[in-house]
């Protein structure tokens, strides 16, 4: 555990280093408005910023963790399958795993059916 | 007390050494695209400076380091802080690869101090749960893009930021799923565990006979080659490389994510995406082509010729180090050989294509393990 902090805090410290360096070195220039200014390639923005969005990123989003769950819980199925396999519930185990599958690939099925997933 | 004060210091001169080495690969790699690119494209490619253009490197970092540090918009804060979480969860990640089987350092005397026994691991943490760990931490990232996007209060890297964080989860289900079949085959979540067990000849046992296919490796992608095909194409597009960079599509988007961003700050995100490409690379490896287990030798033979552990380990180490540029090389051939995918297309292949044929991938490595 120890080892992580210490690399995650050395990692950001060697990036903090590097942007600090231009912060005390590099030259720097007048700022004007239109050096400011958002990036726009033609005529100048009348809004801030566009913020319309299409809402399949927020759903893809929501599909992401329910699928993304399931997954997880594959996880210590999967690691623990052979020494189910040797115990006497090995059946029960692995039928109500198929259940468990079984509903992950209805919910699939069921999204794309829906179109979901989708992106025209 | 001088032991432990032995060990820790070893330990803090790994972490420091294998992120200085990932940070100096980068531009590296950098100059390595390049050239890769200019010999597809029938070019020459940077060759001016130094010896095939290796100075170029350092003209590359110099010119960023030496430009104003300028930013936009309100949220300062979160604007310094994207390139900094773009950089560090594949830092960390690239601590727990193993490149190196571990080798026993004996009992011996440094300066008066009794120091040894102990165990040199070729990583900067052994983690017994590596691969929950990876996938959990490299998938951190795409906080740093939503970041970015968000807080340049601006119109193209708000949309790539959104394109690129739904593309990188809806493969990320594609990348976990396909790792299912790793974990039903190896039954581990610790790297050395599962390098350990793809060492030696190709063999099994299935419907209680035995097989043994002396001329192949024991490697993962003779068991998974539908999950390391699928894999290796959920990597690629974790990494928004060629041909899943939607969200730096140039002639919709402009730069994407990090329009806003210049000088030192725009090279950490190259920074992040490159280390994110290596990380890629040694999993790649890792988990479907036997670590650094060194075929058509075998580790024993190799320890007998040699002699040592410490030896075997640094030649494990070379062949680690060859395959690891091997999949960097494939990784940019792919990169200037295809074109882009169209955004429909993309989400199509990710949620209708790969995750069934990953589940598929799951349950027949179930079956026949069952068998």
């Amino acid at each position: 555990m120890l080892p992580i902090v210490i690399l995650t805090l050395a990692s950001t410290g060697f990036c903090l280093f590097l942007i600090a360096i231009p912060y005390f070195f590099a030259p720097k220039d007048k700022n004007s408005e239109t050096k400011a200014s958002a990036y726009e390639c033609g005529l100048a923005p009348k809004q801030k910023r566009d913020s319309q969005i299409s809402v399949k990123f927020f759903l893809t989003a929501i599909l992401f963790i329910l699928f993304d769950i399931e997954i997880i819980f594959l996880y210590p199925f999967a690691l623990a399958y052979r020494d189910f396999l040797q115990t006497e519930q090995a059946l029960g185990i692995i039928l109500a795993m198929g259940i468990f599958i079984l509903l992950f690939i209805f919910g699939l099925w069921w999204e794309i059916k829906s179109k979901a997933l989708d992106w025209k | 007390m001088g032991k432990d004060f032995f060990e820790i210091s070893i330990n803090l001169i790994k972490i420091f050494v294998i992120l200085f080495s990932m940070v100096g690969l980068v531009p590296l790699l950098v100059w390595a695209e390049r050239r890769v690119s200019a010999l597809m494209q029938n070019r020459l490619g940077p060759n001016r400076y130094g010896p095939f253009g290796l100075l170029q490197i350092l003209a590359d970092l110099v010119k960023p380091l030496m430009k104003e540090d300028f930013s936009k918009g309100n949220k300062k804060l979160l604007y310094y802080l994207a390139p900094i979480l773009a950089v560090v969860p594949p830092a960390v990640v690239f601590g727990s690869i193993p490149f190196s089987a571990p080798f026993q350092v004996p009992a011996f005397e440094f300066f008066g101090f009794d120091l040894g026994p102990y165990t040199f691991y070729f990583q900067s943490f052994h983690l017994n749960t590596a691969v929950v760990f990876a996938l959990g931490v490299s998938s951190l990232a795409s906080y740093s893009l939503l970041i970015a996007g968000w807080s340049s209060e601006s119109k193209y890297p708000l949309f790539g930021a959104l394109r690129a964080a739904a593309q990188n989860i809806s493969y990320e289900l594609a990348l976990s799923l396909s790792l299912v079949g790793i974990l039903f085959l190896f039954n581990s979540l610790d790297f050395l565990e599962i390098i350990e067990k793809q060492s030696g000849p190709l063999s099994f046992s299935l419907l209680g006979k035995d097989f043994v296919f002396s001329f192949l490796p024991n490697w993962g992608v003779f068991y998974q080659p539908l999950g390391a095909l699928i894999f290796f194409v959920a990597l690629i597009a974790e990494c928004n490389r060629i041909p899943f960079d939607l969200p730096e599509a140039e002639a919709e988007l402009v730069a994407g994510y990090h329009t806003e961003y210049g000088g030192i700050k725009l090279i950490l995100f190259y920074i992040g995406e490159y280390s994110h490409m290596m990380v890629s690379s040694a999993l790649m490896i890792v988990f479907y082509f036997g670590g650094f287990d060194p075929y058509p030798f075998s580790q024993e033979t190799l320890l007998n010729f040699l002699g040592s552990d410490f030896k075997l380990s640094l030649v494990l180490f070379f062949v680690f180090i060859i395959k690891f540029f091997l999949f960097l090389f494939v990784f940019m051939w792919i990169r200037w050989s295809l074109p882009r995918f169209r955004y429909d297309q993309l989400m199509d292949l990710g949620w209708k294509k790969l995750l069934p044929w990953a589940l598929f991938n799951a349950l027949l490595t179930a079956w026949f393990i069952f068998l």
